[in-house]
């Protein structure tokens, strides 16, 4: 990040104690509640533009082929299509038209090849969308199939049918560049961290362990379903409404595809109808621009349901885990090779391969760790990030294996964490020293909840009892770089523009309280514009839990150039020194007790209620990029998340259901900005996971995905929600971030798999290695166990 | 396509309207093209995840799979006809004060059906709730605060009150 300079240290590093904060720690009710609660809050899929088309998406049917045909006549003959688009028509507006984050490997429409059943290869627009609907059946495509290749795995062996040609990374992360002109793997990237000698440690350990653990792929299924819609009206000029959680990505990828400059794009966005992951980076945004602008009408793509799971998912994984530990309970070596199944685009899957990549090794302080971390291209619907980018999947393999070396060495799981625990002060596998990571206070906490010490009835009958627990760690993605602006106007009153995307997460309540905690009013006095890259400053993305420490960084800094701007305008209708003000209630005061409101503070400079006031605030944290050969990094990450979860379950053992009856979640979050908000984040986070952990899983039949409906893919409901549910919160203020409050969106997802699995373990003294536990899963390692195999189905 | 196009006449939350719905048209689509309602939203398009709920003759349905021509002749209430633009239902309030939705892409569906719940059960047991809210999916998980919403609500009827919180 050259040329960024990081917010001078007397900025960031004070933070206040508790009882000297107004705004920050206090439950305001969210911002936006009476329009969400009246069915009157914006959201892109309300949009209608006058003379909008409606596009269809005509998709792959192989998982693998060449394009060898397109006909499009039946289609168009249907009456009221505008017309079809197809890879040939974008390419008469864009030269390379291939998208991505991380890669340039996704084809706005195929130009060549398809590589996964539900590639899109044509769009319909017409006025009418069951027109376009009807129509986008009728387009024929003749394909020469290809070999595909679907499991991680067997994809990263020599000889596997190869998805991509070449690799192409995109450049936006510099140091992916090294990847250039690779060729003839699936393989993306392989991230590797090593750490003192394992395979030396492994030699002299008293016990070994090995194993391997599997997660499915599963969807994020936002109930807002991914839409965007494009408009041009002038020659050079594009708006792009979508709903976003990376607004300013969006402008840049889009105008880097058009060769325009950022200026002529524009993108907005509303309020999101869920995110989680799935409306990050660049989606359908490149395809509606391109076919507004080929059409010169608006253009609008809304995703079905079914569609959302062609269209990004979570990478299913297989992680190799191997441990080396003494006779007194000591990890003293650990080796983990993690394979994501990343499908048949890159999107951001080489950033989660990397970046949570580093942290398979646990939350444990060991000597000697070596991590093999690899992006893998299969013939599947493509994997990003969803909720804890890539985390949960780790979590699940290292939290399963460090409870199974508890158990076979006859420790207590909780003792064994707690002694192995990394803690602040000492050295990550990265190099980076820990700290402000509240590891052992997480286990501390959810063992107290659980009342570990006490005995624990495990059941008599066909219903087992169990409990479990696990804790999970990320590192915040870095670099990223914040920009807010806080306009204050003329009658005093403020626009908050900050690109941060409330996709339910309540960050438009948050960042108003930041903001009004530093100018000194209310958090009801500041007003959230919504992301619009005219009117909002850049911000990476809303993304990785990183938009309260970065954004609300931005924020401060923001508010207190404001605060100092307004301060040295009173000062001279004053004649006080600036010194001797205080900005506080909407007002500067001096000690004498005289004082300007800001509307006055205006009308002096003025002459009248006139005038802007406009505080500028930008950060980007400071990070040291990792060795590509070693992962070592002295600044891997400006902050840790930590999240524990401890359950108690009830297993039948007749159908193999498990039932979790409790569930707490403890999270370190730094200081919480809206207490009551952050534990919804902790329990909605947690309740999540759990249908990722009992039920939810993409089935596939030859690459074709045959459960992508809600009646197929069951989410978790209101019964499945356990009936004792908790979360608490770890407050130690973090120092560098805003009043000390650090991300908190996703740590609630880390343990709950692995506990759970913990639980059954304890339950019935079965373990399952693989993702989702569905009762027949469970019944089948039940019933091995007591020697009565069921028959393979 | 064929057209068939009819004139359908109800009530629509209080107030009598008629529209011209095409065969194919759900209540969904009819309530956002005639009307400019955008509170019942289309999600999953099965009936199955509850964002679509309206109340039709006093029973919530899935407007994503309920024929917009079968409304003809029927009372229509959708979230828009809860609050008067100045004051918020109750169920809304309490929804707002126990913080019972996050993105709120779902919100109006689970207002809809606990509307129905308190009509038919003014003192629901927690299981009453579970059972009547489980065709409403949140993904965003927020079901321990819409239950509590629920309860808070149920309460605030049983103590009187009607529309008492203004909006602003």
């Amino acid at each position: 990040m050259a040329g960024v300079k990081t917010p001078p240290a007397t900025d960031v590093t004070a933070v206040p104690a508790l009882d000297a904060l107004r705004e920050v720690s206090r439950n305001v009710k969210r911002v936006e509640s009476v329009e969400k609660v009246t069915g009157s809050a914006e959201y892109i899929h309300n949009l209608r533009l006058p003379g909008m088309l409606y596009g269809k998406i005509v998709r792959s049917t192989v998982p693998h082929g060449r394009v060898v045909s397109i006909d499009t006549s039946a289609a168009l003959a249907v009456p009221g299509v505008h017309r079809v688009i197809t890879g040939a028509d974008v390419l008469t507006l864009v030269k390379n038209p291939h998208y991505g984050p991380a890669f340039h490997d996704q084809p706005i429409l195929a130009v060549d090849k398809v590589r996964f059943v539900g590639d899109p290869v044509a769009v319909v627009l017409a006025a009418d969308p069951h027109v376009a609907e009807e129509a986008a059946d009728l387009v024929e495509v003749t394909y020469e199939t290809l070999e595909p290749v679907f499991d991680e795995v067997a994809a990263a062996q020599p000889g596997a049918p190869i998805v991509h040609d070449e690799l192409k990374p995109a450049g936006t992360f510099t140091d992916l560049k090294y990847l250039a002109g690779r060729s003839g793997t699936n393989i993306a990237l392989d991230a590797m961290v090593r750490h003192g000698d394992a395979e030396a440690a492994f030699a002299r350990a008293d016990r070994v362990f090995e194993e391997t653990y599997r997660t499915g792929q599963v969807m994020h299924t936002p109930l807002e379903p991914l839409v965007s819609v494009a408009e041009s009206r002038a020659r050079e000029e594009l708006i792009i409404h979508t709903a976003s959680q990376s607004p300013s990505f969006v402008r840049m990828e889009v105008s880097r595809l058009l060769g325009w400059p950022e200026n002529k794009v524009r993108v907005r966005t509303a309020y999101l109808g869920g995110g989680f992951g799935a409306k990050l980076y660049i989606k359908l945004e490149a395809l509606v621009a391109v076919c507004a602008l080929l059409v010169r009408r608006p253009v609008k793509i809304s995703l079905t349901m079914e569609e959302q799971f062609l269209m990004i998912t979570k990478h299913g994984t297989t992680v190799k885990i191997k441990s080396g530990v003494t006779h007194d309970g000591t990890v003293i070596a650990r080796r983990t090779e993690t394979y994501w199944n990343g499908g048949a685009y890159a999107d951001i899957g080489p950033r989660v391969t990397q970046k949570s990549g580093f942290t398979a090794a646990g939350p444990y302080d060991i000597e000697n760790v070596s991590m093999d971390s690899f992006a893998c291209y299969t013939n599947l619907p493509p994997a990003g990030a969803l909720r804890g980018f890539g985390i949960p999947q780790l979590v699940w393999a290292y939290e399963s294996h460090t409870e199974e070396i508890a158990r076979e060495l006859g420790l207590d799981p909780v003792e064994f964490r707690l002694r192995n625990a990394l803690r602040d002060g000492r050295p990550h596998a990265t190099g980076t020293i820990m700290e402000n990571a509240r590891i052992v206070d997480c286990i501390e906490n959810v063992a107290k909840r659980l009342e570990w010490e006490k005995p624990f009835e495990r059941g008599s009958g066909p219903i087992k009892r169990g409990r479990g627990i696990a804790v999970g760690f990320k590192a915040s993605i870095s670099p990223t770089t914040s920009v807010a602006i806080l306009n204050v106007y003329g009658d005093g009153s403020c626009g908050l523009h900050c690109g941060t995307v409330d996709m339910g997460q309540g960050s438009d309540t948050a960042m108003a309280q930041v903001a009004a905690e530093a100018l000194g009013i209310r958090t009801e006095e500041v007003r959230v514009l919504h992301p619009d890259t005219d009117m909002t400053p850049y911000d990476m993305a809303t993304l990785g839990s990183r938009s309260t420490y970065h954004m609300g960084n931005a924020v401060r800094l923001a508010a207190l150039d404001a605060r100092r701007q307004l301060i040295a305008l009173a000062a001279q209708s004053l004649g006080v020194p600036e010194d001797q003000l205080a900005c506080k209630d909407g007002a500067v005061s001096a000690s004498d007790g005289r004082r300007k409101t800001f509307r006055e503070i205006f009308v002096d400079r003025f002459g009248m209620q006139a005038g802007n006031v406009v505080g500028f605030g930008t950060f980007a944290p400071e990070y040291e990029k990792a060795d590509p050969k070693t992962g070592q990094s002295p600044n891997i990450t400006p902050f840790w998340m930590v999240g524990a979860t401890g359950v108690e379950i009830e297993v039948d053992t007749e159908t193999g259901r498990i039932t979790v009856t409790k569930m707490v979640t403890a999270g370190d979050v730094g200081r919480a900005i809206n207490p009551e908000i952050v534990v919804r984040q902790l329990d909605g986070a947690a309740i999540m996971q759990l249908g990722a952990t009992l039920f939810e899983q993409m089935i596939f039949d030859g690459g074709q995905v045959v459960n992508a409906s809600l009646a197929d893919y069951k989410i978790p409901g209101i019964h499945d929600v356990p009936h004792h549910i908790a979360s608490d919160l770890i407050e130690v203020p973090h120092p560098r971030a805003p009043y000390g409050a650090k991300g908190v969106g996703e740590s609630g997802t880390f343990g709950v798999s692995p506990a759970i699995a913990n639980a059954l373990a304890d339950a019935c003294g079965v373990r399952v290695r693989e993702l989702p536990l569905t009762p027949e899963r469970v019944l089948r390692a039940i019933r091995s166990k007591s020697g009565d195999p069921l028959e393979e189905a | 396509m064929a057209d068939g196009r009819r004139t359908i006449r109800f009530t629509l939350n209080g107030t009598a309207v008629a529209a011209d719905v095409a065969p194919h048209e759900n209540v969904v689509e009819v309530l956002q093209n005639a009307f400019d309602l955008y509170g019942a939203r289309e999600s999953c398009g099965q009936g199955l995840c509850g964002c679509c709920t309206v109340v039709v003759d006093g029973t919530a349905v899935s407007g994503c799979l309920f024929l917009a021509s079968s409304l003809d002749g029927t009372t229509v209430e959708t979230v828009e006809g809860l609050s008067d633009g100045k004051n918020l239902d109750p169920v809304q309030r309490c929804f707002v004060e126990n913080s019972g939705f996050q993105c709120g892409f779902c919100t109006p569906g689970f207002i809809m059906m606990t509307k129905q719940l308190l009509a038919e059960h003014a003192d629901p047991s927690e299981e009453q709730i579970r059972d009547y809210l489980s065709g409403n999916l949140c993904r965003c998980a927020a079901y321990p605060d819409i239950l509590r919403s629920v309860q808070a609500a149920a309460k605030a009827r049983a103590g009187g009150g009607d529309r008492v919180n203004a909006i602003s």
